[in-house]
């Protein structure tokens, strides 16, 4: 397969690189280094500027007012959005636009109107409420949160945990159990406002990740009218599953663009450095280091560019999708670590983006399905049926 | 397990301050009240962490300035969420802090 990047393609990756180092980078430079977000003016003169580049809304699609830009392409563009500091979970702190959730392209026009369209104009924001206390490796087996009919309504009780921005968030989407049916067979997808009586975000999850936090999510008594399934009745799972599996090409992308940066950053400072008088760069030991993270880089993301090729050309591309999500997290987990080993000291501090990439890079094993989660999905689909 | 910082608030004097040391977290400041007036945190740019933060912050206040704070790596989640459960008890942030914080804040309802 030959991943000779198009005269196209090579001009939108030159663009974006150069605006990540001569837009985003300089702001980090007088930021907090576990920042999340830049000041509102400056994000939205950055707007201005991606959508002068046609490149606003990266990820919608096209029928839906994004920007005709195939996967392969916004993969390669995910690799140099993830190159600075808070490019891991906040790539070029959202001035590209965000697509909004998978599901919510799925839903009823009515549906739609009220919250995916809002999404995509920048106006809402929205979480993902399915991990419980219970496990999230296995919702379907592990969600108690209940759902029971009242009349043309739905009463809600449970709770949730890892959800990520529901407190900041103006609706989300909720997985409850709403049969008897003790798999993923008897459980529905709710649109649930978190103003709606009933709902309460208990607490901040502190984790490795201090922006964009987790939080906790208790549900009392929430009433949500029917019109507010997602799908189907009993059906929570059967929707978006292409536009999910899909979702981790860019995932996985982010990780390997943070890989390919802070291996440019040890060759860096390779040349720079002296021990024992002659440069790191001469120690066998750190050139097999360099190496070795090439190999991860290069791996990870042909890979990932063979699942962005698949789902361009309509084929199926779970396998790949989930290998290249495995793929590219442990590898920019292992390259990451290397690099800090290669900076010494520094490499421990928060001057340099290393700790914080470090820090953040581990959460990528476990988010969007671990990796054992994500053998699960690749042995499925090699071995069929269901020998899980 | 109270997320409040729930520590009794000391007098903000250069001799209360020798024990802070320079690491990274979260303070709140309150007058001769108790009334609190601002949360701050000591993050990865702040000279001297915690102690640096607060000594300046004595410099600049005036007498009767009590401080609490908490050494928390996670010092901008933590602060966040600070910042959350003010606005939950008192319903509104502090007047510095809007000054300085431009962002929407967060919903928590934690409970007591
Ligand atoms: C920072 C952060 C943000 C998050 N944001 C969200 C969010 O917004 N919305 C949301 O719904 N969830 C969110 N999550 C939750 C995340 O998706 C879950 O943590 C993840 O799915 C794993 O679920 P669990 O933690 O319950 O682990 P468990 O399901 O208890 O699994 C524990 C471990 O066992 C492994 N394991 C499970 N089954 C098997 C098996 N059959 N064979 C071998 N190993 C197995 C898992 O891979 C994992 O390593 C977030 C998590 C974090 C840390």
């Amino acid at each position: 397969m030959d991943y000779q990047l198009t005269e196209e393609q090579q001009m939108l990756v030159d663009m974006v690189r150069r605006f990540v180092r001569t837009e985003i980078c300089p702001l980090e430079d007088n930021l907090d280094p576990d920042a999340g977000e830049i000041a509102p003016e400056d994000s939205e003169r950055l707007k201005e500027m991606t959508r002068k580049m046609g490149l606003y809304g990266l990820g919608i699609p096209p029928e839906f007012g994004g920007p005709d830009v195939d996967v392969t392409t916004q993969t390669l563009l995910s690799f140099e959005m993830a190159q600075h500091r808070a490019g891991l979970y906040n790539p070029c702190y959202n001035v590209f636009g965000g697509a909004g959730l998978a599901q919510l392209y799925e839903a009823t026009d009515m549906q739609k109107e009220k919250y995916l369209f809002p999404v995509l104009r920048g106006e809402k924001t929205s979480f993902f409420g399915l991990t419980e206390p219970s496990g999230g490796s296995d919702p379907g087996r592990a969600i108690q949160t209940r759902g029971v009919q009242d009349g043309d309504d739905w009463i809600l009780n449970g709770a949730k945990i890892f959800i990520s921005g529901a407190d900041h968030a103006d609706f989300g989407i909720l997985f409850a159990r709403t049969s008897e049916d003790k798999t993923r067979n008897g459980v529905t997808c709710f649109l649930v406002d978190t103003d709606m009586p009933g709902f309460h975000v208990r607490r901040v999850v502190h984790t490795l990740r201090s922006t964009k936090y987790a939080t906790e999510i208790q549900i009392e008594n929430l009433r949500v009218p029917k019109e507010n399934i997602l799908g189907e009745l009993n059906k929570g799972f059967a929707i978006a599953n292409d536009r999910l599996s899909r979702y981790r090409i860019p995932y996985a992308a982010g990780c390997i663009g943070v890989a390919m940066k802070a291996q440019e950053m040890a060759i860096d400072y390779v040349k720079i450095r002296e021990t024992f008088g002659g440069l790191l760069a001469s120690r066998q030991a750190i050139q097999w280091m360099i190496v070795d993270n090439e190999m991860d880089i290069r791996t990870s993301r042909h890979v990932c560019l063979e699942a962005a090729g698949r789902a361009d050309r309509g084929d199926d591309f779970r396998t790949e999708a989930a290998m290249a999500k495995l793929l590219g997290s442990e590898a920019g987990g292992r390259v990451v670590d290397r690099v800090m080993q290669i900076h010494g000291g520094y490499g421990m501090t928060k001057d340099l983006p290393l700790e914080r990439w470090y820090r953040e890079m581990r959460i990528r094993r476990i988010g969007e399905g671990p990796s054992e989660v994500q053998r699960l999905v690749m042995a499925r689909n090699l071995i069929g049926g269901s020998f899980h | 397990m109270s997320i409040r910082l729930e520590k009794p608030f000391q007098a903000l004097t250069s001799e209360n301050l020798v024990p802070i040391q320079g690491q990274l977290g979260v303070y709140q400041l309150a007058d001769a009240n108790g009334d609190i007036f601002y949360i701050g945190y000591a993050g990865g740019r702040s000279l001297f962490g915690l102690h640096g933060e607060l000594t300046r912050e004595m410099e600049e206040q005036g007498d009767g300035t009590q401080f609490r704070c908490e050494v928390n790596q996670q010092y901008i989640s933590r602060y966040e969420e600070l910042l959350m459960l003010h606005k939950h008890d008192f319903g509104n942030l502090p007047e510095r802090v809007l000054s300085e914080y431009p962002y929407k804040i967060g919903v928590l309802s934690p409970g007591n």
